[in-house]
């Protein structure tokens, strides 16, 4: 059983985040991952394309600005639950992995807002002890409140 | 003009266009730049000891990012990533600097994938792939799934 402290983080919704996407920030981002796609380096081909300007790369929503704030691994969501969790005995963490639902490109130039909830907390027996699984997922919309992502990152604690 | 990969290409098992990397402690540097992930575990000796993974490591989401552009590159412009996924099994370390701007000799890593389904959506035409990182030994790192959209011939 699950202290009560534990599953009440269920449904917790964090503060929203406004994220801006600077055209100097996805060149960075796609510099340091090695992607040198037109679509993020040359202006003129990404107006040409069907995208009609320059795009992020799935995935990159204008982190950082305060980087505690822009990720969600380190929101101040995911501090709370790091800090509930550990108090219940489960201090050690890993990072569980990330999975995206992508609706619409983001756009340099675009304003982001992003709203973090838990999605799940849950606990299991394996074979190395009992781990809690923490779920929060992470919602971007854009500045036409179109529904940019959502973003389901889970961290196991042990 | 560029490739355009069309849905009708792919079929189960059909391979995704593999893409080499190589993780240097001048990306590492890059990247917590790029992404705001300034934990000292990927740049500090001492600290990376401290959490028992020996000297600092690839930044998982780093990994992440590059089955991204193994995606992107493989589908180009006219295919769309819907959904994505992936998990980190296992520690990376990056090669060393030789000089200002070269790596030293040392690992080269692969992202991969393959293709898993193919069917048609409400709207769209797609292709589920599973897709992972392998080290220089083969072993794979990370590991993941993607849902793309493609255009169709007719």
């Amino acid at each position: 059983m699950l202290p009560q402290e534990v599953t009440q983080l269920i449904g917790k919704v964090g503060e929203t985040v406004v994220l801006q996407v600077e055209l100097g920030a996805i060149r960075k981002f796609a510099d340091a991952v090695g992607d040198a796609n037109p679509l993020y380096w040359d202006a003129d081909y990404a107006t040409s394309t069907r995208f009609g300007g320059v795009i992020a790369p799935p995935g990159f929503f204008g982190w950082p600005t305060v980087w505690k704030k822009a990720m969600p691994f380190f929101s101040e969501l995911r501090s709370h639950v790091m800090d509930i969790i550990a108090n219940a005995g489960y201090a050690r963490i890993v990072d569980g992995g990330i999975e995206y639902d992508l609706y619409v490109p983001v756009r340099a130039g675009d304003t982001l807002s992003a709203i973090s909830v838990v999605k799940d907390v849950y606990e299991r027996e394996t074979k190395t002890g009992k781990m809690i699984f923490s779920i929060i997922e992470t919602t971007y919309t854009n500045q036409w409140s179109q529904l940019v992502a959502a973003a389901r990152q889970t961290l196991v604690h042990r | 003009m560029k490739k355009i990969l069309h849905w009708e290409d792919l079929e189960v098992g059909s391979e995704v266009t593999p893409l080499p990397k190589v993780a240097t402690t001048q990306i590492l540097v890059k990247w917590a730049g790029a992404s705001g992930d300034f934990n000292p575990l990927h740049y500090e000796d001492t600290f990376a000891t401290s959490q028992g993974v020996g000297k600092p490591i690839v930044h998982g989401q780093l990994k992440r990012a590059w089955l991204v552009q193994l995606v992107t590159d493989w589908i180009g412009d006219q295919g769309t990533l819907r959904r994505f996924s992936c998990q980190f099994r296992g520690m990376d370390y990056p090669r060393l600097m030789r000089n200002i701007s070269e790596p030293q000799e040392g690992e080269t890593w692969w992202c991969k994938g393959k293709v898993t389904k193919k069917y048609i959506g409400d709207k769209e035409h797609y292709v589920d792939c599973d897709i992972w990182v392998e080290n220089g030994k083969g072993e794979v790192t990370t590991r993941g799934s993607a849902t793309v959209a493609l255009p169709t011939r007719c």
